[in-house]
C-alpha cells in the first residue's frame, strides 16, 4: 500500500500541498483530477523523491515503511515508478544503454544478479514490440527528437521493463493525439492487475476513457477534496472545478 | 610605456645559461635555434600580462627550470606500429609500410628538415625553447595512403625532476592520409617539465587524423604544441584527450596555406584536484574557402581550474570562410572553474563564423530523471559526463581507437565516483 499522511509541502516558502491525504492500494487504479496549479505534479515529484521540496509536515508511506528519507533511486528500487509529464531528453546517451544501466542499477539495489545481455534484448525487444516501438529508436539518444507520443510511449516501456509496485502517471495524455492516447493506453491497462497500483493524475476527463480507474480522487489547492467512484470524472467533466475550488 | 624588463626568474636565468652552453653540441638548425633564443631572452617567460597566457601565468608558474637529462635511455623492442621518444630522446620503432621515420637529431643535422614550419605567421614563446633547446624527436614522412594508425609514444622515466624537448615533425605529402597518435605517460609524484612540439605540414589533399592523449605524472608541467599547415583541400581532425599534469597547455596553430581545406579541433578534459589545463588555438585563415570546426568539453571536478582560448583569424582576403567554435564546461564541484575566452578577429566580410562558450553544473532535471528510473547519483552523472565527453569522440573514425578513448573517460570516471 502506498499511502499518503497529512503532506504538507512547500518550494522557495510557497506552500503548494496543504494536508494532502491519499491511499492507493495494490492492484487500484486511483486518478487524481485537478485544475492547473492544484499541486497535482508537485504530489508526483515529492513521491518519486526530487530534492527541491520541503516536506513540512506528514508522510509518505510504501507498505507501512516511510520512504521521506529515501533518494529517488533508493524509491525506484523499492518499486515506486514516476511516468513524467514531460520525459527528459538525454543527448549522448543511447536509450539501450540507459534501460540496461537502470534495470541492472534496480537489480543490483535488490541485491539480485545483472541482466545477461540475452535476457536484456529479448525483455527489450518484446516489450518494444508490444508498444509498437521501432528497434530502430533504441539506438537513439534517450528521447532526443523523439515526438511527444514517442517520448509517452518510451515512459511506458520503462515501466513495463522496470515492473514497478507503484506507477504515477504524470499528466500521460498531455501532448498526444487520438491514436497515441491509445496506444499509450493500451500499453498501461496490459500492465493493471498483479497487485500493481497506479496513480493517474490528469487534468481531463478524456484519459479515463481509455484508463478507466477504480476510484477518482479530486484535488484542489493542495489536498484531496473529493474522492468517488469513476463517475465521479464524469460529473467533473460536466460541471467543471470551479465549486470545488471554490471550497476548498 | 617603458620598456623595462622585470627581474629575470631563477627559470629563466638556467634557461638562457642552459643555451648558452649546449649551444655548440645541439643538432643542426642553427639559425632557427638563435633566433628562437633571441626572442625567449628579450622577453623571458610570458606572464599573466601576457594576453595568450593570462589564465596559465608561466612565469609565476616555473619559477625554476628543472634541468635538462644527460643519462641516455636504454633500448627497448619496440611495439607493432609505435615509435618510442623516452625522456625526449627517440629509441626507434617500428611504424606501418609507406611511412619513413629518422631520429630528428639526424634530420637536423642532414639539414633533411626545418623547424618552425608549420608555425606560419605565428609566435610563441614556448615553441621558441623547444626550437632553441631540442635535442632529438622524430621526423616523420608520409607519401602514401596509410590505413593502420602510427603510435608515437612520450614515456618519461625518471626518478628525478627534469626537463625534456621532445619534437616532431610530420610531412604528409599531397594526397597522401595517416592517423597519428601521441601518447604521453609519465611518474606521479616528480616535479618533470615538458614542452613537447608536434609540426604536422600537410599537402593538397592530405588527411590526418591525429589523437593525443596527456596521462602525464600528477605534478608534472605538461606543455605541448600542435603547429599545423594545410596544404588546398587537406583535411586534419585532432582530438586531445587531457587527464594528466598538475599544470597542462596544449596549444594549436593552425594557417590554412591552400583554399578549401577543413579542420575539426577537439578537446575532452577531464581534472580533479588542483589540475590547471589550459587549450589554446589560434586558427589563422589566411586564404579563402577555409572550414574550422572547434569542439572543446571540459569535466572539472574538485577545485581543478580550466582554460579555453580560441582565436579564429580571418585575413582581409580569407572570403568564404566557415568557422564554428565551441567550448563547454561542467563544473562538478563548487571549487571547480572554466574560463572561456573565444575571440573572433574577422577582416573578410562574407564569412560565417560563430562561436558559444557555456559553463555550469550537471543538469538536475536530467539527473532527476536518471535517478528517478534507479541509478544512484553517481552512476547518473557519470553516465551524463561520459556522454558529454562522448561526442568529441564521434570525429574519430577508428573504431579501435574511439573505444581506447571511451575506456579511459570511463576509467577516469569510475576513480572519480570511488
Amino acid at each position: 500500500m502506498l499511502e499518503i499522511r497529512n503532506l504538507h509541502v512547500e518550494i522557495d516558502g510557497k506552500k503548494i500541498l496543504n494536508g494532502l491525504d491519499l491511499v492507493i492500494r495494490p492492484g487500484e487504479v486511483a486518478a487524481i483530477m485537478g485544475p492547473n496549479g492544484s499541486g497535482k505534479s508537485t504530489l508526483s515529484y515529492v513521491i518519486a523523491g526530487k530534492e527541491d521540496y520541503e516536506i513540512t509536515e506528514g508522510d509518505i508511506l510504501l507498505n507501512g515503511q516511510s520512504i521521506l528519507e529515501m533518494e529517488a533511486n533508493e524509491r525506484a528500487a523499492a518499486g515506486i515508478f514516476l511516468a513524467f509529464q514531460y520525459p527528459l531528453e538525454i543527448p549522448g546517451v543511447a536509450t539501450m544503454t540507459f534501460l540496461k544501466a537502470a534495470m541492472n542499477a534496480q537489480r543490483k539495489a535488490r541485491g539480485e544478479s545483472e541482466l545477461s545481455p540475452g535476457d536484456f534484448m529479448k525483455a527489450v525487444r518484446g516489450a518494444a514490440e508490444k508498444l509498437g516501438i521501432n528497434p530502430d529508436m533504441l539506438k537513439r539518444p534517450l528521447n532526443v527528437g523523439f515526438s511527444g507520443g514517442e517520448k509517452k510511449r518510451m515512459e511506458i516501456l520503462q515501466m513495463s521493463l522496470l515492473d514497478p509496485a507503484y506507477c504515477i502517471l504524470d499528466e500521460t495524455d498531455s501532448g498526444l493525439d487520438i491514436d497515441a492516447l491509445r496506444i499509450v493506453a493500451e500499453g498501461v491497462n496490459a500492465l493493471r492487475g498483479a497487485g500493481r497500483g497506479m496513480l493517474v493524475i490528469t487534468h481531463y476527463q478524456r484519459l479515463l476513457d481509455h484508463i478507466v480507474p477504480d476510484v477518482v480522487h479530486i484535488m484542489a489547492k493542495g489536498r484531496i477534496v473529493k474522492s468517488g467512484g469513476k463517475e465521479l470524472a464524469l460529473e467533473l467533466e460536466k460541471n467543471g472545478y470551479a465549486d470545488y475550488v471554490e471550497a476548498a | 610605456m617603458a620598456n623595462v624588463l622585470p627581474m629575470r626568474t631563477p627559470a629563466e636565468t638556467a634557461l638562457i645559461e642552459r643555451f648558452k652552453a649546449e649551444q655548440s653540441s645541439l643538432p643542426g638548425a642553427v639559425e632557427a635555434r638563435a633566433e628562437a633564443f633571441a626572442r625567449f631572452e628579450k622577453s623571458g617567460l610570458p606572464s599573466r600580462r601576457v594576453e595568450a597566457y593570462h589564465y596559465t601565468d608561466l612565469r609565476n608558474l616555473m619559477r625554476e627550470a628543472a634541468p635538462a637529462i644527460t643519462a641516455r635511455p636504454e633500448p627497448r623492442a619496440p611495439e607493432k606500429h609505435h615509435l618510442l621518444i623516452e625522456n625526449g630522446v627517440y629509441l626507434g620503432g617500428d611504424a606501418p609500410e609507406g611511412i619513413l621515420v629518422l631520429p630528428l637529431a639526424e634530420a637536423l643535422r642532414e639539414g633533411r628538415v626545418a623547424l618552425g614550419a608549420a608555425m606560419g605567421a605565428a609566435s610563441d614563446i614556448v615553441v621558441d625553447l623547444n626550437t632553441a633547446l631540442c635535442r632529438d624527436g622524430i621526423y616523420v614522412r608520409v607519401d602514401t595512403v596509410v590505413e593502420a594508425p602510427l603510435f608515437i609514444g612520450f614515456a618519461e622515466t625518471l626518478g628525478n625532476a627534469a626537463s625534456v624537448m621532445p619534437r616532431v615533425v610530420v610531412e604528409v605529402a599531397a594526397g597522401a592520409a595517416l592517423t597519428l597518435v601521441e601518447l604521453h605517460a609519465g611518474p606521479d609524484g616528480i616535479a618533470y617539465q615538458k614542452n613537447a612540439v608536434v609540426e604536422l605540414i600537410l599537402g593538397d589533399g592530405a588527411k590526418v587524423e591525429h589523437i593525443r592523449i596527456n596521462e602525464g605524472g600528477d605534478k608534472a608541467l605538461m606543455l605541448s604544441t600542435l603547429a599545423v599547415k594545410l596544404g588546398a583541400e587537406a583535411e586534419l581532425m585532432s582530438l586531445g584527450l587531457v587527464s594528466g599534469g598538475e599544470v597542462s597547455r596544449h596549444q594549436v596553430f593552425v594557417t590554412y596555406a591552400g583554399e578549401n581545406a577543413k579542420i575539426d579541433l577537439r578537446g575532452a578534459t577531464m581534472i580533479k584536484g588542483r589540475q590547471h589545463a589550459d587549450n589554446t588555438l589560434v586558427v589563422d585563415h589566411a586564404v579563402p574557402n577555409g572550414v574550422s570546426r572547434e569542439l572543446f568539453r571540459n569535466v572539472i571536478d574538485d577545485e581543478a581550474q580550466g582554460v579555453f582560448q580560441g582565436r579564429i583569424i580571418v585575413r582581409p582576403h580569407a572570403q568564404k570562410t566557415d568557422g564554428q567554435m565551441a567550448s563547454n564546461a561542467v563544473l562538478l564541484s563548487d571549487g571547480a572553474g572554466m574560463a572561456n575566452k573565444p575571440e573572433l578577429e574577422i577582416f573578410a566580410d562574407d564569412v560565417v563564423c560563430a562561436h558559444g562558450a557555456t559553463s555550469g553544473a550537471l543538469d538536475e532535471n536530467q539527473l532527476f530523471y536518471l535517478m528517478a528510473r534507479g541509478l544512484p547519483r553517481s552512476e547518473a552523472e557519470a553516465l551524463l559526463v561520459e556522454a558529454f565527453l562522448g561526442e568529441t569522440l564521434d570525429a574519430v573514425s577508428n573504431d579501435g581507437l574511439r573505444e581506447v578513448l571511451a575506456e579511459r573517460i570511463s576509467r577516469w570516471l569510475e576513480a572519480r565516483a570511488r
